[in-house]
């Protein structure tokens, strides 16, 4: 038997319209093995629908508290609520897109697609696996003509280029409509032309599907272009979380404003002073 | 390869054979018209198809055991350093052990029939399937494994889309690797103990009843079936692991594993294709 003893939090709660919070973290601590703890006593919120950036240095525990998020590792003490309930598992209704390495090799870009849907069908609606609810089929072709991928439906990851490996990881994640969207780094392996199509792509989509966005970076201008709220790690632990408003993140020529270009300034100057 | 260039090495191969035995000119040398003609009566009217069906039955069923047992046990090792751990040295020490030597031990245990010539084989099989398959499991990057438990997938759902797959290129070149082993074993095991098998046929007309055509038909017979096995891990191959024979783009650098997979994969290709 495994941790479902815990409490009535893995049902859904009573009080659905109260939660105004995707994500809340009580007194989060996580250490690995005898290291210093990366997250002491750490609670943090993000509501429904923001779009949100974690930005800081290699080592920081910005991809730890992503895995928090997705319920793939799980507090030493304290705990990571998300939509109200308490995570004990990944959350069928949370996408988590990765930097590299997330497709199937063996599998065409159809079929990774497909992957999500496939996986649920293995279970059917389950509630742990899958939703409770049986959901609507998903096309998979509006996914791939969405996200320009209908012509290399056919080839396998090896053969397309690395932006059109993340379109695929982002049509898998989104043909399963989730409500809260996790990316580790995912445009960072790209180049720049590429790397700013797809954040526009992913902004684009979020506010079309009113997404909860948590966009994990190391770097400053992919921080500012993304999150109307940036969460700024240091090294660890990590226990005050520090944030910096970017209201106007994801308007059509953020990227040319003043405002931009000082926040950057501003972003830089702290993580400079924070390592 | 091109099918034109493989038939003229066929009759290349023919005519030489047809040359050693005119100048030989002498009983142990038949020509290759004897021996195929051999061949046919052999396998028609005597009982070569039986000695074949004998060994087919103890490759086929070794081979099925050595996938059974080998293929999971290499992703449990590849999957958890622990095990590996554990186990490492064991297979470190008995994978380089040439299994052929085990011959009379096994025979001693478990006497006459099939049984120990199918232990043989697995022998061999399992450890190249199992260091072959570890591998491939060990090399399953964490990403992965974590991407596809965010799209819901536990235990069982692991197995289907991410373990299974990718441990199947990983059966298949253990199994074109040892096939020509394991059939070279299986003539020797077939030595002892029994009176069915290509091992026993070639022995007995060679060395007791002198009928030199008759004993070319079995080496005849066991090469055929060697080739055959090989063929067919190759179609399987292709069949079953598309993704390994794609063309793939010019326009991907990278380093590390991934490069390195390819590096086999293109490797893979050029001995199959």
């Amino acid at each position: 038997m495994n941790g479902m003893s815990g409490c009535g939090q893995v049902y859904p709660s009573p009080h659905p319209a109260v939660i105004i919070e995707m994500i809340e973290t009580q007194s989060l601590t996580y250490t690995y093995a005898q290291h210093t703890p990366i997250f002491q006593d750490f609670n943090w919120k993000v509501e429904k629908g923001e779009a949100w950036a974690v930005l800081g240095p290699s080592g920081c525990g910005k991809t730890t508290l992503l895995y928090l998020l997705a319920g793939l590792r799980f507090p030493t003490s304290g705990a990571v609520l998300v939509d109200g309930q308490r995570l004990q598992r990944p959350r069928p209704q949370t996408g988590l897109i990765l930097q590299e390495y997330g497709l199937l090799p063996w599998a065409t870009v159809r079929q990774n697609v497909e992957l999500g849907m496939r996986i649920r069908d293995f279970y059917g609606p389950d509630g742990k696996h899958a939703p409770s609810h049986a959901q609507e089929p998903v096309e998979i072709d509006v996914w791939l003509q969405r996200l320009g991928l209908a012509d290399h439906q056919d080839k396998y990851p090896s053969q397309i280029s690395g932006g059109q490996r993340q379109r695929t990881a982002i049509a898998r994640t989104l043909a399963l409509h989730p409500d809260l969207l996790l990316m580790d780094e995912p445009f960072s392996s790209l180049d720049a032309p590429t790397r700013e199509g797809l954040q526009n792509l992913t902004l684009e989509l979020r506010a079309e599907a009113g997404l909860t966005l948590v966009i994990v970076t190391h770097a400053i201008e992919e921080a500012a272009v993304m999150g109307q709220k940036i969460l700024l790690l240091g090294m660890p632990p990590n226990t005050e979380p520090v944030v910096i408003d970017n209201p106007h993140a994801g308007k059509p020529g953020y990227r040319n404003e003043p405002e931009y270009q000082a926040l950057c300034r501003q972003l830089r100057e702290r993580m400079a002073a924070a390592v | 390869m091109k099918r034109r260039d493989l038939l003229l090495t066929v009759i290349g191969l023919l005519l030489s054979w047809q040359l050693a035995s005119l100048l030989v000119n002498r009983p142990i040398l038949p020509s290759p018209l004897a021996v195929v003609i051999a061949f046919f009566q052999e396998l028609f009217q005597e009982d070569l198809l039986l000695h074949l069906l004998a060994s087919l039955w103890r490759v086929l069923s070794s081979t099925m055991l050595a996938i059974a047992l080998a293929a999971p046990a290499g992703l449990a090792l590849g999957q958890s350093q622990t095990l590996n751990r554990i186990f490492s040295p064991l297979v470190y020490l008995l994978y380089p052990v040439p299994k052929v030597v085990l011959v009379p031990i096994v025979l001693l245990f478990f006497g006459i029939g099939d049984l120990p010539k199918i232990i043989i084989i697995f022998l061999i099989l399992f450890f190249q399937i199992l260091v072959l398959v570890r591998d491939q499991a060990a090399a399953i990057r964490p990403e992965l494994i974590e991407s596809v438990r965010s799209l819901g997938a536990g235990r069982r759902a692991l197995f289907r889309f991410v373990y299974l797959p990718a441990s199947l290129p990983a059966v298949l070149t253990a199994l074109r690797q040892s096939v020509g082993t394991a059939v070279a074993v299986l003539y020797v095991a077939e030595l002892f103990a029994t009176r069915y098998g290509l091992g026993y046929y070639i022995y007995f007309n060679g060395s007791t009843l002198f009928d030199y055509p008759a004993m070319y038909a079995g080496v005849v017979a066991l090469s055929l079936m060697g080739l055959a096995l090989y063929f067919s891990v190759d179609w399987l191959e292709k069949r079953l692991t598309p993704w390994q024979f794609v063309h793939m783009d010019s326009r991907q650098g990278g380093s590390g594993p991934a490069q390195k997979k390819r590096e086999h994969q293109a490797q893979g290709k050029q001995q199959t294709v």
